[in-house]
């Protein structure tokens, strides 16, 4: 019987051939933490940890409070740097080099085949790449720091075939939230999800990525894409031959626990209503819902392609007197690109404001803060009560040319409807 | 200790971890005290004025979805809570609970049975729960890999007693 892409990998770090639901103890190629790191540290301390197991196999990104919005954040960083510095760790990027989940996709972690782990739930996005990736705690970051090895359950399967061609505007943040409504938050719970399908293949990597890193929003433990010449290309162009990874691939006769195949061509633009991802609608039915802010970026769709859509859909035009506009590029690469474009003038002449890269707004840490009463039009992966730092505010997540269109009008609307 | 006795408080299904433990704080907040003042903020503001040690929560399915945030699990247990039961967790969630030393049981149908302030009685040893009209409801045990973990106490105990056979 053949095997699907977890239960290969998981084979592969056993040097076994295992089954799911088989528990194991695993030293994963590299463990990520961002700000958390530390609290990480004082746990590592209180483990008895002094030296940690493999210096490389650690990757710290600062990304959650940047830059520090308060003495607090400011003192982690300098525990962070303080920690790198002593322990010598390599892998470390400071306070601007962007949100960990694309820096650790363009500085080539995040490679075909390989294990990663990270104490933050979107680590899922990997598998864009045809990497395992999965989010853990904070405290099993510190073991792993300590011994170099986790224990994980190898997960059973699920296959998503998407098809078709997708209407005008219909983004892969709307056919992903078209499927958070299809099988709800948990219809994914414990399993490795592989996307698949002509649809798949014909986006490009940066729309990929929306599906695995929102993998997690439907329950998923891993996101999967088989990498092709797409991924390679990518790597490529970020100094990474194609002699320094081993793809792996499910076999064709795998067995899934389940397999659901959806036609995108029927898709319409989509919101995520609050309080939860998978209270989706149309967003043809939205009427009247005024709008105060427009978050545009984060690790979902901050990306240079999701500006270019929100910049052409701006361009020549003024936000909604009422509206603000908060413009977050995913890290400092697309930061310049956006600059050297003429993105940022267009979003600035438009009435927005350009934060710098980092999550702030999106879990309610600094920049962007919520009022009572208010609701955001949100890129993010994440609608939750009070998410966004204020538990009396509402949160619709929408795509790139959903969120500019209704920053235009101030509605919740469609590029169409402009 | 085989036997965990508390009231109860009831949620419902994918409660998720930033209605448990708000996000403004998780870089802010680390005194346990204050960790734990601020469990459940935004789901429900009363806990925090009825909670005891040794409570239990009960909740429906994918409990702790969301935020990997490990505050979500450690402020039940730094309030001294005996448990939580879910119909199904998110699984960060359930691997936070386990490294924290808190009794994370997978039990179905409880909903509806119990009802906030009643109080059920946990049998470790037997897998048992016993709920307030007399019946009982079993759970499975832990694998014995991740039950080592609960036995220490949570996942700091277990790994400072391997580094300390590492270095012996």
């Amino acid at each position: 019987m053949g095997q699907t892409f977890a239960e290969k990998i998981f084979s592969k770090m056993a040097g076994r051939p295992v089954v799911p639901g088989t528990i194991l103890t695993v030293r994963p190629d590299h463990v990520l933490t961002h700000d958390n790191s530390a609290a990480i540290y004082s746990t590592f301390k209180k483990m008895g940890g002094k030296k940690v197991d493999d210096p490389n196999q650690i990757l710290i990104i600062l990304d959650h409070i940047v830059p520090a919005a308060n003495e607090k954040a400011a003192t982690n960083h300098q525990t962070v740097r303080q920690f790198v510095k002593e322990q010598g760790i390599k892998n470390f990027y400071d306070c601007g080099r962007g949100i960990c989940h694309q820096v650790t996709v363009e500085e080539g972690f995040a490679l075909p085949g390989k294990f990663i782990v990270g104490s933050d739930s979107h680590t899922v996005t990997y598998g864009a790449l045809g990497a395992f990736s999965t989010g853990i705690g904070r405290s099993e970051s510190a073991g792993i720091w300590a011994t170099g090895e986790i224990w994980l359950k190898v997960p059973e399967s699920m296959k998503i075939v998407l098809k078709g061609k997708p209407k005008p505007y219909v983004s892969s943040k709307d056919v992903l939230l078209h499927i958070a409504g299809l099988i709800k938050v948990d219809g994914a719970l414990y399993k490795s999800v592989e996307f698949s399908g002509d649809y798949i293949e014909n986006i490009e990597l940066a729309d990929r990525l929306v599906f695995t890193n929102m993998s997690v929003e439907i329950g998923a433990k891993n996101g999967y894409m088989a990498p092709d010449e797409k991924v390679f290309s990518f790597l490529e162009k970020h100094g990474i031959p194609r002699d320094a990874y081993t793809p792996i691939y499910p076999d064709a006769d795998a067995e899934y626990a389940e397999t659901l195949e959806i036609d995108v061509s029927e898709i319409e633009p989509m919101v995520a209503m609050p309080h939860t991802v998978d209270n989706v609608n149309k967003v043809s039915n939205m009427h009247d819902v005024k709008v105060n802010q427009v978050l545009i970026g984060t690790c979902t769709n901050g990306r240079i392609e999701d500006l270019r859509i929100a910049a052409e859909i701006l361009k020549g035009k003024h936000i909604a007197k009422e509206t603000r506009l908060l413009v977050l590029p995913a890290s400092s690469d697309i930061y310049l690109k956006a600059m050297e474009e003429g993105l940022f003038k267009i979003f600035v002449e438009a009435g927005g404001i350009i934060l710098n890269p980092g999550c702030g707004p999106c879990l309610g840490a600094h920049e962007g803060i919520m009022a009572p009463g208010e609701i955001t039009v949100s890129t993010a992966n994440r609608n939750f009560k009070g998410r966004m730092g204020c538990n009396q505010s509402e949160i619709y997540l929408a795509s790139p040319a959903t969120a500019a269109a209704t920053a235009i009008k101030g509605f919740i609307c469609s590029p169409t409807d402009l | 200790m085989a036997i965990i006795k508390g009231k109860v408080f009831v949620y419902g299904h994918d409660v998720n971890t930033d209605v448990i433990f708000p996000g403004k704080y998780t870089y802010t907040v680390t005194d346990p005290k204050e960790i734990a003042s601020h469990a459940l903020e935004d789901e429900d503001p009363d806990f925090i004025k009825e909670v005891q040690p040794g409570d239990i929560i009960i909740a429906g399915k994918n409990f702790g979805c969301g935020s990997s945030r490990e505050q979500a699990a450690f402020c039940f247990k730094y309030l001294g809570m005996g448990a939580v039961i879910a119909e199904s967790y998110s699984r960060i969630y359930f691997r936070n609970c386990i490294n924290a030393g808190l009794p994370a049981l997978e039990i179905k149908n409880l909903l509806g049975k119990v009802k906030r302030g009643d109080v059920v009685e946990i049998n470790t040893e037997t897998g048992t729960v016993l709920l307030p009209d007399g019946s009982t409801v079993t759970f499975p045990p832990l694998p014995p890999e991740v039950d080592e973990i609960m036995q220490k106490g949570g996942l700091d105990e277990y790994i400072k007693a391997k580094l300390a056979a590492k270095n012996n």
